[in-house]
């Protein structure tokens, strides 16, 4: 089923992020978030990037995504340098960014539409991402009229129809119950099984971190350094029972005891 | 947290007594019969001719020779043309508004530059009461027609100048980010996201202006007209037909309510989706 749309997907990306520095706000109250950081992503990689709340963690995904300018140092995307965004770096934010007036299919064909493919191939597209993502279906309806995992799983879809060779994922199952955050966990590698493409995850959740990804990067506090590198050696498929691995739990351990220091 | 939700109901239990259900049949009644208490009592003061010093009804035409002057008024030739130069020009200085006051607004919205340039001058416009440049709109435009137009356009421009500007304000901006991710050009970013995003607003903003056009007509019609439901009603006043100010008044009431109406209708045809966020709020 999910046949062209996904398997002609761009290669996947490196990311080099080179000695960034990042200031926000105000002349008057500039705000150092970032400070000379370094950090480098193979392509296809999975990253769970970590850290205490308000370290700077959704600046760097935002500077990632081109919205934020860098103060000083550069980041490169496949030796290209990120000066604005891109759909090949599609960002997923924690929820409530679908267009509330568009219905779902037109929200996941949003991308096509801005690349000027005519309204039946992108919906035909849009209609097989929505299978992929398990919404099937639900193309005619408004987003008010989804539950808020449903709204995350379109979301990823609007997204992945860009075909991004990276994916910037901000606290995206943040929002949701535990139980659909973990249903939305497994989702997620599954399409990204299917996909492969690099993806840099922020979120302040520990065992989601574990969960998902290959490496956990740890910020400390504001502005933010990388404090620790760690890999995630668990196999693949995960699935609940993964989280049981006594390397789970030891890197689990190794990762609040960080966390405890740096805050 | 339980207050929120309280609000919430007595709100939700608010929309659904309003137009949403038709009331019940006793309620229609007591409403009709309201309706038609306030009729007898206006008759009944007229008949007796109440006078308390300061008011007086010894002039006020009754309803009994309302509904007459009401009746040979829709026969007549003349309420056709009365009628279409009031809406023609309603319509003309509405427009005008609409195209300017949205244009500007979206603009102004989202560029801080347009705002200092466009809206101090705006702003200084502002509090001066449409009726209030009657006297200089004759003395700028030769034509009384298009004075009259002008008047209406400047009544109909700030509420939707205003609400246009708060919606696109208030326009998420991480929609925004997030429709420049997905590749959107700026010109495309306000077909898709900033316009129907403050959509609403817009149409809040269209409906008032659409209330105080028909007002600030009327004022001007009285003052520079020779056709026009304004004029007609002020007509009957130095011609001493006194019923037909009432026919004058009700049919202004009529066509300022119809008009309104029709905007909100056209607004809700035209956002769908906008109930659903509300109603899941």
């Amino acid at each position: 089923m999910s046949s062209v749309a996904i398997e002609a997907v761009n290669a996947p990306a490196r990311v080099n992020v080179r000695a960034l520095s990042v200031e926000v706000g105000p002349p008057h109250a500039r705000l150092t978030t970032l400070q000379g950081l370094d950090v480098d992503i193979e392509p296809g990689q999975f990253v769970c990037v970590l850290g205490p709340s308000g370290c700077g963690k959704s600046t760097l995904l935002g500077a990632i995504a081109g919205h934020i300018a860098a103060t000083e140092g550069t980041i490169a995307v496949d030796d290209e340098t990120v000066d604005r965004p891109h759909p090949e770096r599609g960002l997923v934010f924690q929820q409530h960014t679908l267009f509330p007036w568009k219905r779902v299919i037109d929200n996941v064909a949003f991308g096509l539409k801005m690349k000027g493919i005519g309204a039946s191939e992108r919906r035909r597209q849009a209609t097989e991402l929505l299978e992929l993502v398990g919404l099937g279906g639900f193309g005619a309806h408004y987003p008010a009229q989804l539950s808020g995992g449903m709204q995350q799983r379109v979301e990823i879809a609007r997204v992945l129809i860009n075909r991004p060779r990276v994916l910037l994922m901000d606290e995206p199952f943040g929002a949701l119950d535990a139980q659909t955050r973990r249903m939305m966990q497994t989702l997620l590698l599954d399409i990204w099984a299917k996909v492969r493409t690099t993806v840099v995850f922020v979120t302040h959740d520990i065992e989601e971190a574990l969960f998902l990804a290959d490496r956990i990067l740890m910020l400390s506090t504001r502005p933010a350094r990388v404090i620790a590198d760690i890999p995630v050696p668990l196999t693949r498929p995960r699935r609940d029972e993964s989280t049981l691995d006594p390397a789970f739990i030891d890197i689990k351990r190794q990762c609040l005891a960080l966390l405890r220091d740096v805050a | 947290m339980a207050a929120t939700f309280e609000l919430h109901d007595r709100r939700e239990s608010a929309r659904r007594r309003a137009p949403l259900f038709a009331p019940s049949t006793q309620r229609r009644a007591w409403r009709a019969a309201s309706l038609a208490a306030c009729v007898a009592l206006w008759q009944l003061a007229v008949h007796f001719r109440l006078s308390a010093g300061f008011i007086t009804f010894a002039n006020v035409p009754a309803p009994s020779d309302a509904l007459p002057a009401l009746w040979s008024l829709l026969h007549s030739p003349k309420l056709p043309m009365h009628l279409a130069a009031s809406i023609w020009r309603v319509l003309a200085g509405f427009c005008t508004a609409a195209v300017v006051g949205v244009g500007l607004g979206l603009a102004i919205g989202r560029y801080r530059a347009v705002e200092d340039t466009v809206l101090p001058a705006l702003e200084v416009l502002r509090p001066i009461p449409a009726v209030a440049w009657i006297p200089l709109a004759i003395l700028m435009f030769p034509s009384s027609e298009l004075s009259m137009m002008f008047i209406t356009f400047i009544g109909a421009l700030f509420p939707i100048l205003l609400n246009t500007v708060h919606g696109v304000e208030a326009v998420d901006p991480r929609l925004v980010a997030t429709a420049r991710s997905l590749g959107t050009r700026p010109l495309a970013l306000y077909t898709e996201v900033v316009l129907p995003g403050a959509a609403p607003a817009i149409f809040t903003g269209l409906a008032i202006g659409m209330g105080t056009a028909w007002f600030c007509l009327v004022t001007a019609e009285m003052i520079a007209g020779q056709y026009g439901i304004g004029y007609f009603t002020w007509e009957s006043y130095t011609l001493q037909n006194y019923p037909d100010i009432v026919v004058g008044m009700a049919l202004i009431g009529a066509l300022g309510m119809g008009s309104s109406v029709l905007v909100k209708r056209l607004g809700v045809a035209l956002t769908p989706w906008y109930r659903l966020q509300e109603t899941r709020r």
